[in-house]
Parts: structure tokens; C-alpha cells; sequence
């Protein structure tokens, strides 16, 4: 029996692509749990495989092997009609706002369109009030309604994505880089309006994004991922106060900072990068790792718990962080 | 105008004239960037730098905008009065733009590798082959296998596109960057990469950069000056350590105050509080009266102008932040 408390498991998912290169392992072998009413933070290379992994959970994309259970339910394997009724529980936000909405239609319809998709409402006026609901919910005008999303900006834009998001009450979204493209004024508003639908909704986050300070204060526990594997996994304050992984380290230190006088020094990586096509069965970052021995090039490291919730996949994790 | 000055913009005035109102995007903004010089554009979305960068290369859609007034000098020359066959020749060999819309800028029927070899070809003399191994490795410039040299558009992340477009734009060896968002898309080692190599090219060939950006933090490690732009605007300016020690503006502050901080625990986010003004129903007085804590009387009526307050530190503001707040 899965535990009760997890909104999502997801246990050794695989998803490969065929290339003409061979199979690109954009995700490869990756195993998580989240907890009912958290979030989990998913931040790593450009390239890593996050984007593929939310979508390979949400059955966008058919996965290689491995299992996904969604609120104590199997749903690796669902058929067509099953996963219809799953999208309810399961949504996903994407990062650009602009091109993953219908430009001829207005605000309004946009988001009733999953209400009409799923047929959820006997009338029109129960569209319309669910729609105005919604605006209200996300911060969006009541005079916008009308408008088409070219004429508004991305704050606004990506409003709209979020109201679609959340017009059906999931349980459940995946959102894929949802601020990136705001600046931060635009961005704090927005990151405030999801922390707070959480906390009103109870709603489950996977929050796939590439800004630190952002996955720190939006998350509860935070997966690195390098090169379609997961490299570290601990609480998100945990994780900023020590990290393990050589990658992990690299990644905190080149954080830009804004106090000029307070510089941490940025620890380069250097050396060949691996190509996902194809990759030995061994660490994906030891041909970029100071630290990298003959094992680390043969053996693929596993996540293992190192301290109580803090797990780590480096075959050396122990000796160099005398742990 | 010095003689080490590549780029002078002067009292730029930029217009979109909509079917029923007049968008003010840039009013009236002037500044010089000197050869080698790397200079941050800052601000919030509709700020007018997508604007100011596209005038830079009389690239600004017309219809429905214009550049009502306004110079820009670029090596000398008066950009906006040349033809068009001159003007492209401008902005093919001496300034090279990342567009902020990484998505839309690249052909998604030829290959990635193949796009770069287009773009080395046309600005090297070299051969076929040469550009192909040169593609190849801007490729790993990057942070991309040239292995993936072969592979479209649409089997590469989002941030692997804005790293090809990074990757064809300083093939081209540009004297001035201008790069639009270039690192929005990046996670923050991919991102330091890039910055190097940019900082690279500046060193090796002594190319100038004009940053846009809303990451203050990107600013603070590659520029060498920095501009806040709000609501067509520069409100304040000058070297990073006179405005990031010693914020004079308002909505500086504001923007810094928005950013999630690393090193403190906050509940919540304190932004800025309401919208940037419609920019075609700009107010009479200052355009962040309405936003600011710090107004007063003046702020209503009159539109402060940019001023010096030594070293080149400059803010328009009629009640700007004491030292050290
Ligand atoms: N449809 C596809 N066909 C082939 N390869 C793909 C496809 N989609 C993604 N990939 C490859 O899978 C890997 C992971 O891509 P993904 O988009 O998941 O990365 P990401 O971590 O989201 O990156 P970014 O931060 O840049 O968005 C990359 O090497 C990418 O080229
Ligand atoms: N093609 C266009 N037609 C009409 N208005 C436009 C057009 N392009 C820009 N504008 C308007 O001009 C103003 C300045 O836009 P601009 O794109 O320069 O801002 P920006 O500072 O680059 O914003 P962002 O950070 O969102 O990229 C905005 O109000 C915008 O709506
Ligand atoms: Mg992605
Ligand atoms: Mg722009």
C-alpha cells in the first residue's frame, strides 16, 4: 500500500527519445515522492530533462518505463478516457504565457474553455460566474474580459495561464517555469498569488524553474537534477545551508548576487560535457567533476539518504563531506 | 561626443501609433556606451527597452511605431539617416542582437548546426567545412555537445534555443551586443558560461554590450554601468557601485526590494505595489508618482528630469532617497 499522505510518487520513470544519434535519456531513472499541500522544487542545467519529466508525469508525453501514482492510484497505465478524467486533478502552467494561449481568443473565453472542454457546467450563466470567480481569484479585472492576451502584459498573461490552471480545482499542478519570463516586481505578485491559492486549496506543486531564489522561498523540499538524473534532494532550507553534490555546490555558488561587496567566489565547471544520447552507465558528472575516480566513471551512483531527508547520488559523498 | 564613444543616443522620442491611442513607449531618452563598455538596461515589463534596443537598429515595426525624434550615433555615423541597404550592413557586421523571443527567432525546418553555419559564412571568409567546425564549436561554447550539431529546433529545452541564438550572434563577432533577456531561459551555471564568454569577446575584441535584463543580480556581476528604465524613462543611472550602494530613486529601491533574498528568510514578497501607467495615458507629473512613497506635491505636476549628483550618478527625482537608506 502507497502512502496516503503523498499527491504524487513517481518511482524509477524513464523517458527517452529516438534521435538519429540513438535514445536521448532526457529522463533516466528518477524516483520522488511529494506530500499532499507541498512543493516540490526542480531546478538543474539547462537541458537536464525537468520540462520533460513534469510532462511525462501529466501522460503529455508517453514515458519509457517506470511508475507514477497519483493520490494512492496507479496511473502509469491509464487508458484514454481514464487519463480525460485525471487532466481535472492535473494541470500544468507553462513558462511562456504567450505561446501556449489561443491569440484569437479573449480572456474570458480562455478561461472557460477547460470548464467547456469538460463540460462541467449545465449553463451558460454557471460558466460566466465560475469565469468571474476565477478572474477575481487570480487578479484579473473584471474590464479584461474581453481583451485578447497579445494586448496585455506577462504578468497579466500569465494570470490567465494560472486561472486555466486552476478553473477545474485540481489537486495537482506542474508548473514549468512560471515566472521566468516577469520581472520581479511582476514576479513577487505572481509567486504570491500561487502561495496563496496553495494554502487556500491545499493544492500539490511540482515548480520546475532555473532561479534559485525563487525555488527557495517557493518550496518545501527541492530535487536537483543533472543530465536526466536526479544528483541531490533534501528541504529547500536545508539544501541552500549544505550541499552535497559537487554539482549542487557549483550550481549555489554561481547564483548572481546583488551585494557587490559580498561575493561568494563561483565554482567553475569545466571539461567535456556529457551528450544525453546514449550515456554510460555511470555518474553523468564525472566527466565534469573534480572529484571523479575510476568508479565514478564505471557505476552509476543511486540517491542515497545521507542525513535524515537529505538524499544525495555521488559515490564519494561521504569522504568529501566527512559525513 | 568622446572619442572612445561607440554608441550615443540622443533625446530618442519612440511612438506606437494604435488605431485608438498613442503608446509613449521612449520619451526622450539619451545615453552614450564607450567602446568595450558593458551597460545594463533595467526595468519592468513595458518599460520601453525592447523599444530603445530596436531603435538602436531602426528595427521598431513601422506601422505602427516611429521614431518621432531623436539621433542615434554609432560609430560615428547618424544610423537613422541612412538607407536601408546601409543600415543592414550595420547591423549585420558591426551589431548583433539576441532578441528577447528566443522561441520564433529560429527556423524550425534546418537544422540547428546548420543555422549557425549560415550565420558564420555570412560574416567569416571561410568555407563550408571551416563554418561547419566553427558552428560546431560555438556549439560547445555553450554548454551544447557538437554532437547535437544534426538535431532541430524542437527536439532542443527551451534554454539549448536561447544558447543557439547566443551562439549565432557572437559568431558574428560584433563591435557592440546587444543582447535582450539573453539568460532568461538559463540556469544559473549555463548563464555564468554564457556571461563569460561574452565577457570574453569583450576582452578579445574589445565589443561593446548593452544588457537588457530584469535580474539586478546579472547586472551587478557584467556591467560596467547600469540604467533604470520606467515607463519610457531612464530614472536613474550611472556605475554600478553609485547606484547599487547608494540608490537614489524610488523605484530602484522598489525593485530591489522585490527580488526573493537567499540569504534571509521572508514569508512574503514585498513588490511594488500597483502597475506601471498605461503608456498612452502617461500622467502629467512624475509617471511613478502614484507608486511612490516618497512624492510630494511637485511629483504631480512637473516631470522630473535626469540630473548629476556627482560622478556621474544620475536620477530624476524631485524627493530622491537620503545616503543610506
Ligand atoms: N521532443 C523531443 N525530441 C527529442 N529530444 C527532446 C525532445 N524534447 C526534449 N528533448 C531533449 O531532452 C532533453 C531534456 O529536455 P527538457 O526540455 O526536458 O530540458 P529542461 O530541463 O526543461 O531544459 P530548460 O531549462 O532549457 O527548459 C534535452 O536534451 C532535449 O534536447
Ligand atoms: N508592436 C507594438 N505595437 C504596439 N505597442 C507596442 C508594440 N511593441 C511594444 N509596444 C508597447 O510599447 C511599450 C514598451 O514596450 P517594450 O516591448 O519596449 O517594453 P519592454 O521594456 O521591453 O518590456 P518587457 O520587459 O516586457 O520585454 C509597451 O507599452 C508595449 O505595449
Ligand atoms: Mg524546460
Ligand atoms: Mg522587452
Amino acid at each position: 500500500m502507497e502512502n496516503n499522505n503523498y499527491m504524487l510518487s513517481v518511482r524509477n520513470l524513464k523517458k527517452y527519445f529516438n534521435t538519429p544519434g540513438g535514445k536521448l535519456h532526457a529522463v533516466d531513472d528518477v524516483t520522488f515522492d511529494i506530500p499532499k499541500g507541498t512543493t516540490l522544487g526542480v531546478v538543474g542545467e539547462s537541458g537536464c530533462g525537468k520540462s520533460t519529466l513534469g510532462r511525462t508525469i501529466l501522460h503529455l508525453h508517453p514515458k519509457t518505463s517506470g511508475q507514477i501514482i497519483f493520490d494512492g492510484r496507479d496511473i502509469s497505465d491509464v487508458s484514454k478516457a481514464e487519463l480525460h478524467e485525471l487532466r481535472k486533478e492535473m494541470q500544468i502552467i507553462f513558462q511562456d504565457p504567450f505561446s501556449s494561449i489561443d491569440p484569437r481568443m479573449s480572456v474570458k473565453q480562455l478561461i472557460a474553455e477547460p470548464l467547456k472542454i469538460y463540460k462541467l457546467c449545465k449553463s451558460k450563466e454557471e460558466i460566466e460566474q465560475k469565469v468571474k470567480e476565477t478572474m477575481e481569484t487570480v487578479g484579473l479585472a473584471s474590464r479584461l474580459a474581453d481583451s485578447y492576451a497579445h494586448e496585455l502584459d506577462g504578468g497579466r498573461r500569465q494570470r490567465i495561464g494560472i486561472g486555466r490552471a486552476i478553473i477545474l480545482n485540481p489537486s495537482f499542478i506542474v508548473c514549468d517555469e512560471p515566472v521566468s519570463a516577469l520581472d520581479v516586481s511582476i514576479q513577487a505578485q505572481v509567486l504570491n498569488l500561487m502561495m496563496d491559492l496553495q494554502e487556500q486549496r491545499n493544492l500539490t506543486y511540482i515548480f520546475i524553474t532555473h532561479n534559485l531564489s525563487v525555488v527557495k522561498h517557493i518550496s518545501n523540499d527541492i530535487m536537483v537534477m543533472y543530465l536526466g538524473t536526479a544528483v541531490e534532494k533534501a528541504d529547500s532550507k536545508e539544501l541552500f545551508k549544505h550541499q552535497y553534490h559537487p554539482y549542487t555546490k557549483a550550481l549555489i555558488s554561481a547564483i548572481p548576487r546583488v551585494d557587490i561587496d559580498n561575493k561568494s567566489e563561483r565554482i567553475l565547471i569545466r571539461g567535456e560535457i556529457t551528450s544525453p544520447i546514449e550515456p554510460p552507465n555511470a555518474c553523468r558528472f564525472a566527466p565534469r567533476c573534480e572529484y571523479a575516480t575510476e568508479r565514478c566513471h564505471n557505476e552509476f551512483p543511486q540517491l542515497e539518504e545521507v542525513e535524515p531527508g537529505h538524499f544525495v547520488a555521488c559515490h564519494r559523498v561521504r569522504e568529501l563531506n566527512n559525513l | 561626443m568622446g572619442e572612445n564613444t561607440l554608441l550615443s543616443v540622443e533625446d530618442l522620442v519612440v511612438k506606437y501609433f494604435l488605431r485608438t491611442s498613442t503608446c509613449e513607449a521612449v520619451n526622450g531618452i539619451s545615453f552614450t556606451i564607450d567602446k568595450g563598455e558593458r551597460v545594463g538596461l533595467v526595468g519592468e515589463t513595458g518599460a520601453g527597452k525592447t523599444t530603445t534596443a530596436l531603435s538602436i537598429l531602426d528595427l521598431v515595426p513601422n506601422p505602427p511605431g516611429r521614431i518621432v525624434s531623436g539621433k542615434i550615433i554609432l560609430n560615428g555615423e547618424d544610423v537613422l539617416a541612412k538607407s536601408e541597404a546601409e543600415v543592414r550592413k550595420i547591423r549585420g557586421n558591426d551589431v548583433a542582437m539576441i532578441f528577447q523571443d528566443p522561441m520564433t527567432s529560429l527556423n524550425p525546418v534546418m537544422t540547428v548546426g546548420d543555422q549557425i553555419t549560415e550565420v558564420v559564412r555570412l560574416h567569416n571568409d571561410v568555407g563550408r567545412f571551416e563554418a561547419m567546425d566553427k558552428a560546431r564549436d560555438m556549439l560547445e561554447l555553450v554548454g551544447i555537445p557538437g554532437e547535437r550539431y544534426g538535431e532541430y529546433p524542437h527536439q532542443f529545452s527551451g534554454g539549448m534555443k536561447q544558447r543557439v541564438l547566443i551562439a549565432m550572434a557572437l559568431a558574428c563577432n560584433p563591435k557592440l551586443l546587444i543582447a535582450d533577456e539573453p539568460t532568461s531561459a538559463l540556469d544559473v551555471t549555463i548563464q555564468a558560461q554564457v556571461l563569460d564568454l561574452i565577457n570574453g569577446l569583450r576582452e578579445k575584441l574589445g565589443m561593446s554590450l548593452l544588457l537588457i535584463t530584469h535580474d539586478l543580480g546579472v547586472v551587478a556581476e557584467t556591467c560596467d554601468r547600469v540604467m533604470i528604465m520606467y515607463a519610457g524613462s531612464i530614472v536613474e543611472s550611472g556605475t554600478i557601485r553609485a547606484v547599487y550602494k547608494n540608490i537614489k530613486h524610488p523605484y530602484t529601491k522598489g525593485l530591489f526590494g522585490s527580488i526573493p533574498r537567499l540569504d534571509i528568510e521572508t514569508e512574503r514578497l514585498d513588490p511594488i505595489k500597483g502597475m506601471m501607467p498605461d503608456p498612452s495615458n502617461l500622467p502629467e507629473g512624475c509617471a511613478f508618482c502614484e507608486r511612490c512613497p516618497n512624492a510630494i506635491e511637485e511629483c504631480k505636476t512637473k516631470r522630473p528630469q535626469l540630473e548629476d549628483i556627482g560622478d556621474g550618478h544620475m536620477v530624476a527625482c524631485f524627493n530622491p532617497l537620503k545616503e543610506g537608506a
